[in-house]
């Protein structure tokens, strides 16, 4: 017993369990269910009915079998590929964003550390700057997938997502740079622990939303412009590309790039958690100091995984809300009106920061 | 020619530029819908057509049907009124003459081409004896062969099923065969029979 503790606890080995549970038991599932949520949601908002049809006998649980019926299908399906694509990075294209979603997951904590161990796979010092050098990774899925295979509507699509994604990046570091400076940290566990502080006595916990509300809304959509969902999917543009840079796409690689969008969506929402609403502190819980531990944690990790949902469903709520910019104005905004306002966002914090300490 | 053009002003200024407004806007209206469908799908007006059926009015024109006399014999009396308003043309009748003189005629052959049918209910109208109606509720037909549509006398037999009936047809065998008048016309005044 004790042999397999010290196994455990060799630092590699632990980083690996992490790494399999935070992926295996909260990302992908969450991503996965999300694909069916986001049909059924949608279906409510519209007053429809949603996919209600796969069954095992009379057994429907109201659309649930979908899941399994579209992994299914998606596995038996041919994997195409169009005549004259570049036949590798044609292939390895979709795992680019997956990895790229994956990967935000290393650095956000699910709970607050218990004596050494944390919830977390790594807390590294440059922190958020690792979120930007991933998801500018993403990028290279949607180009990739783009040139390779060989098709004018994805050439334009992947054309189109590297311009957006790219100027998006630009001003999602910026909208951060508020949060750094009223943090003095990079370091993700320092970003939260700083929104536990409270202000007026025990009254307002010091959450990143109410200390960076334009960086909060700046950085929310930075983030949905980088996860290529409406109001800025026009990369994907089904209306006139048809879908963008994964068109040529069939089987499990275009179930891929799917799942890395819903992934992508799910890491959005625990990123705005954990940088805006206070990560896994629950409000007004070290009033309380005859907690025990464990029941700490819990309440942590109940708390993360409800501010979490709420966004994911925040993210779908918005797509079928707001119509779809077009590609120019999906620029106009990004250059013209937010990031003049990320950065107007810096002075003025750095200036609150300087005059009121 | 002069074209009616109607000029829709831009909305402009800063409340538009900002977006948000507008937004919430439109978060009010797709909220309210998913918390409504949330619980109970108050809204969804969709029939889950397999399983739940439209009520059908009893007016409702669906597949034919031959009704009988009192004695089960066929009320049509071939007098190829329906055959000739039928605008599709899909009604086919041989007439044949009946053993009771009373009945004179019947249809040895009553054909329907259900693929040609417009379901118009020209037929329904113009018959003269209520011979033939469209009140079945069948509203659904679909078959795998021709011949399944190509509907005969066997119209005339309650639960009609086209799959079952398509072979062997409804032979004059199967029809009553009153042994004198009072049997065949129960109600009638009585035509002297010859």
């Amino acid at each position: 017993m004790e042999i397999i503790l010290e196994i455990i606890m060799i630092p590699a080995v632990l980083a690996i369990i992490k790494i399999m549970v935070v992926i295996l038991m909260f990302a992908m599932p969450l991503g996965t269910v999300l694909t069916l949520m986001e049909r059924k949601w949608s279906a409510m908002i519209q007053d429809r009915v949603g996919p209600n049809r796969a069954n095992i006998g009379k057994f429907t649980g109201h659309g649930a079998l979908h899941l399994a019926a579209d992994g299914l299908k998606s596995i038996f399906k041919e994997d195409t590929m169009p005549k004259g694509a570049d036949g590798f990075l044609y292939l390895i294209a979709p795992f680019f964003g997956l990895i790229a979603g994956v990967a935000t997951f290393a650095i956000i904590p699910l709970a607050g550390p218990i004596g050494d161990f944390t919830f977390q796979v790594t807390d590294i010092e440059p922190g958020l700057l690792f979120i930007f050098a991933i998801t500018s990774l993403s990028v290279y899925g949607a180009v990739l997938a783009g040139t390779s295979s060989n098709s004018k509507f994805a050439l334009l699509g992947g054309t189109r997502a590297a311009a957006q994604m790219i100027s998006y990046e630009v001003f999602m570091g910026l909208a951060l740079m508020g949060v750094f400076m009223v943090y003095g940290t990079t370091r993700v566990s320092g970003i939260v622990d700083g929104q536990n502080d409270y202000w007026f006595g025990n009254l307002i916990p010091m959450w990143g939303v109410l200390t960076q509300p334009l960086g909060f809304v700046l950085f929310f959509t930075a983030l949905v412009a980088e996860t290529k969902r409406a109001p800025f999917d026009a990369p994907e543009g089904e209306s006139e590309i048809v879908a963008g840079y994964f068109l040529e796409y069939s089987g499990m690689r275009w179930s891929a790039f799917m799942l890395a969008e819903y992934v992508a969506l799910v890491g959005v929402a625990s990123l705005i958690t954990t940088l805006f609403f206070g990560g896994y502190h629950v409000p007004w819980l070290h009033l309380w100091e005859s907690a025990p531990q464990w029941l700490v944690t819990i309440l942590q990790v109940i708390k993360f995984s409800i501010f979490t949902l709420f966004f994911c469903w925040f993210q779908i709520q918005l797509r079928w809300t707001v119509p779809k910019f077009r590609f120019d104005q999906t620029m106009a905004l990004g250059w013209k009106k937010l990031l003049p306002l990320s950065l107007a966002n810096v002075f003025v914090t750095a200036f609150v920061i300087l005059a009121f300490g | 020619m002069e074209l009616k053009v109607k000029q829709v002003n831009r909305l402009d200024g800063a409340r538009e530029a900002l977006y948000l407004p507008a937004l919430f806007v439109g978060f009010r209206l797709t909220i309210k819908h998913f918390w409504r469908n949330l619980f109970g799908s108050r809204d969804v007006v969709t029939i889950n057509y397999p399983e739940e059926k439209r009520h059908i009015s009893a007016r409702w024109r669906g597949r034919h049907r031959l009704t009988r006399r009192e004695n089960g014999f066929l009320s049509c009396v071939a007098c190829y009124m329906c055959e000739t308003v039928c605008p599709s043309k899909c009604i086919h009748i041989q007439a044949g003459e009946h053993p009771d003189l009373s009945v004179e005629k019947y249809p040895v052959v009553f054909n329907i081409d259900e693929l040609r049918c417009v379901f118009c209910g020209l037929c329904v109208e113009a018959c003269p004896k209520d011979a033939i109606r469209m009140d079945t509720g069948v509203i659904s037909m679909a078959y795998t062969s021709r011949q399944t549509f190509d509907f005969t006398r066997d119209l005339l037999k309650d639960n009609y099923d086209p799959k079952a009936h398509s072979n062997p047809k409804y032979g004059d065998s199967d029809l009553p065969s009153p042994a004198n008048q009072q049997e065949a016309l129960p109600n009638s005044q009585g035509v002297p029979a010859s």
